[in-house]
């Protein structure tokens, strides 16, 4: 709405200043978990564009999370290693040689290659072969966490190529830079920052684009679309492969910010923890998705920590509050129509003022009808 | 003569032993207007369904301009200039009216050309003038969704219109409107008609009168009669299965 937005450019700039100076305002620790949660947005946000504006819910962006986060843990753990020797867990378990796969990520373009192209490409095949045969719904939930199930899986039993189920760390050297250095954490949490803010704008572009448009209207009307003479795949496997080219980045990155990229992170439980991500920050709305990745995240670490048994109570808490209350997570309440609207208007006993005239009329006397019969 | 625009020949659709249309042979000149009437369960739908792919032929041809399209994928078959409105309205809820247009008037439909604006401008301004044909300019950018029933099947008469295609399936365009909401539905469909050949299915018997085509009769799956209205209501036959008498 034009209106609003002024304000709403105000509140973005305002929350941008504070990012970039967040390094002068936060401890190490704090900026750490904060560059880890923005690393993880970039799934939320990529959440908006596939399951927001596509209808389309993949119970599996894990998967993507995982390639992006194992590919570049690959390179650093060869990165700290010399000439003849091999990863640690792969010395415990009694390989020998390296494997051509990991001999490639060696390089660090093919690395970061790696990040930005085996995902995408893996989703693209896996969209391609659905949404051309019109599978949808919760077909497609069912099956993408089946691959979630699948990946994770696969992951623990090649210990000898994957490090198991303790998954790969233990790693110093980033392209040369030391990743114990507090300048690295820095630098590595503005990249982070710089790639957010990117995919935010980046996003909102392709919503507002012309494939945006008629991305909604494959969610809403495939079958219109394609008697207006559209097929809605393409639509739909681009958007399945930008979800999943943002959520191979921001493995790529939370596994540089946390040190470790495990099967634990990227299985059936992550995967859905992304969904509600974007969810409770609001699954229309690309800043929406980011602001919900981080509060999710810093509750899950404050909450976490003064009660480890209670966060997955809480997580289920905010995820009924959002779906019951605040469908359109958290941006709803920055929207026209917010839910609280009705309640500022005085309009909140409304239902009940009706359940009670309906009683009130049902309880009176049937008069009309005798004096019909009298007339 | 040249061969006509539309030609089904002896169509048979068949759901699992119950024939739908059964050896149905039409043909459809361009230009002209069509009116489908007959019965509930007379294989109206299924006859447009079967036109524009959403079901297929048991046995039997579909020919457009001469080309076999049976066996097309919906999307290539409007690419080649059919385009039809469904009896439930199908708009695109979550866009707003102009754009809903706008989606239907561009030609190139290719969906890579969908992050620039090529063409976008051409397919706005014809978007526009429809808007005002189908009277929903006051309408113009409020979503779809948001629109009464009515609006909404006008509203899909110009997104079918907007396609430019040479045959327009308008099934059912009167369904759940007003007499007076039906007189204007009736002025929009004629004034398509010369530029498009249209075939519209209605029950609403004042509506067809309006609109004035030539009229065919289905009855179980078969072409039971053609012709003027005045001919097809002096028929005896037609009569009789509308009032139900064998």
């Amino acid at each position: 709405m034009p209106t609003t937005f002024p304000a709403k450019a105000l509140a973005g700039g305002i929350f941008l200043a504070l990012a970039v100076a967040a390094p002068w305002l936060l401890t190490p620790y704090d900026l750490n978990l904060l560059g880890r949660f923005l690393a993880l947005s970039l799934t939320a946000m990529g959440l908006v564009l596939l399951w927001g504006e596509g209808g389309i819910l993949s119970l599996g962006q894990g998967v993507f999370f995982g390639i992006g986060g194992y590919a570049i843990a690959m390179h650093l753990k060869l990165a700290d290693l010399g000439p003849d020797e091999l990863p640690d867990f792969m010395v415990w378990t009694g390989v020998e040689k390296l494997p051509w796969w990991w001999e490639l990520l060696h390089s660090p373009i093919l690395a970061i290659i790696a990040v930005l192209v085996v995902a995408p490409l893996v989703a693209g095949l896996i969209g391609w072969a659905m949404f051309r045969r019109r599978i949808g719904g919760v077909y497609f939930a069912l099956i993408t966490q089946a691959l979630a199930l699948a990946f994770a899986t696969l992951l623990i039993s090649q210990q000898d190529m994957t490090g198991g189920f303790n998954g790969l760390t233990d790693y110093h050297t980033l392209f040369g830079f030391n990743l114990n250095l507090p300048s690295t954490a820095v630098g590595l949490y503005f990249a982070t920052l710089i790639l957010a803010v990117c995919s935010l704008f980046g996003l909102r572009w392709l919503i507002a684009s012309r494939f945006g448009k008629l991305l909604r209207a494959s969610r809403d009307g495939s079958n219109r679309m394609r008697f207006l003479g559209y097929d809605p795949a393409p639509y739909k496997i681009i958007a399945f492969t930008v979800g999943a080219l943002l959520a191979s980045v921001s493995g790529a990155l939370f596994t540089l910010h946390a040190g470790v990229i495990s099967p634990a992170l990227v299985g059936v439980v992550p995967s859905i923890e992304m969904v509600i991500w974007a969810a409770i920050g609001g699954r229309h709305s690309v800043a929406g998705a980011l602001a919900g990745a981080l509060f999710v995240n810093f509750a899950k670490d404050k909450i976490s920590t003064a009660f480890p048994e209670l966060w997955l109570y809480f997580l289920g808490l905010m995820f009924i509050v959002a779906v019951t209350v605040l469908p359109k997570g958290i941006a709803g309440l920055f929207g026209a129509d917010h839910p609280f609207r009705a309640l500022r208007k005085g309009d909140m006993f409304a239902r009940w003022r009706k359940d009670k005239a309906l009683q009130r009329y049902s309880a009176t006397e049937t008069a009309p009808p005798q004096m019909e019969a009298g007339a | 003569m040249s061969a006509p625009m539309l030609e089904l020949r002896n169509v048979v659709v068949d759901f699992d032993g119950f024939k739908a249309i059964n050896d149905l042979s039409l043909t459809i000149e361009s230009g002209s207007m069509t009116v489908v009437i007959g019965p509930n369960g007379a294989g109206k739908s299924t006859m447009c369904d079967s036109i524009i792919g959403r079901v297929r032929p048991t046995t039997g041809t579909v020919l457009f301009r001469g080309q076999e399209i049976q066996a097309k994928p919906e999307h290539d078959i409007v690419g080649l200039g059919i385009c039809r409105k469904f009896q439930t309205p199908g708009v695109l809820v979550a866009l707003s009216v102009i754009d809903n247009l706008t989606i239907a008037a561009t030609k190139d439909r290719r969906w890579w050309t969908k992050f620039g604006r090529k063409g976008e401008a051409a397919a706005r301004e014809r978007a526009e003038d429809i808007l005002e044909m189908v009277g929903l300019g006051p309408r113009r950018d409020e979503l779809a969704g948001n629109l009464s029933h009515g609006e909404k099947q006008w509203l899909e008469i110009g997104m079918v219109v907007a396609t430019d295609a040479e045959l327009l399936l308008l099934d059912e365009p009167t369904a759940g409107m007003g007499a007076a909401e039906s007189t204007q539905t009736a002025e929009i469909v004629k004034a398509l008609v010369g530029k498009h050949a249209v075939l519209v299915i209605d029950h609403d018997i004042d509506f067809v009168a309006q609109l004035g085509g030539h009229v065919v009769v289905l009855h179980q799956g078969q072409l039971l009669r053609e012709g003027t209205l005045a001919e097809i209501r002096a028929d005896e036959e037609v009569a009789a299965i509308y009032l139900g008498r064998a």
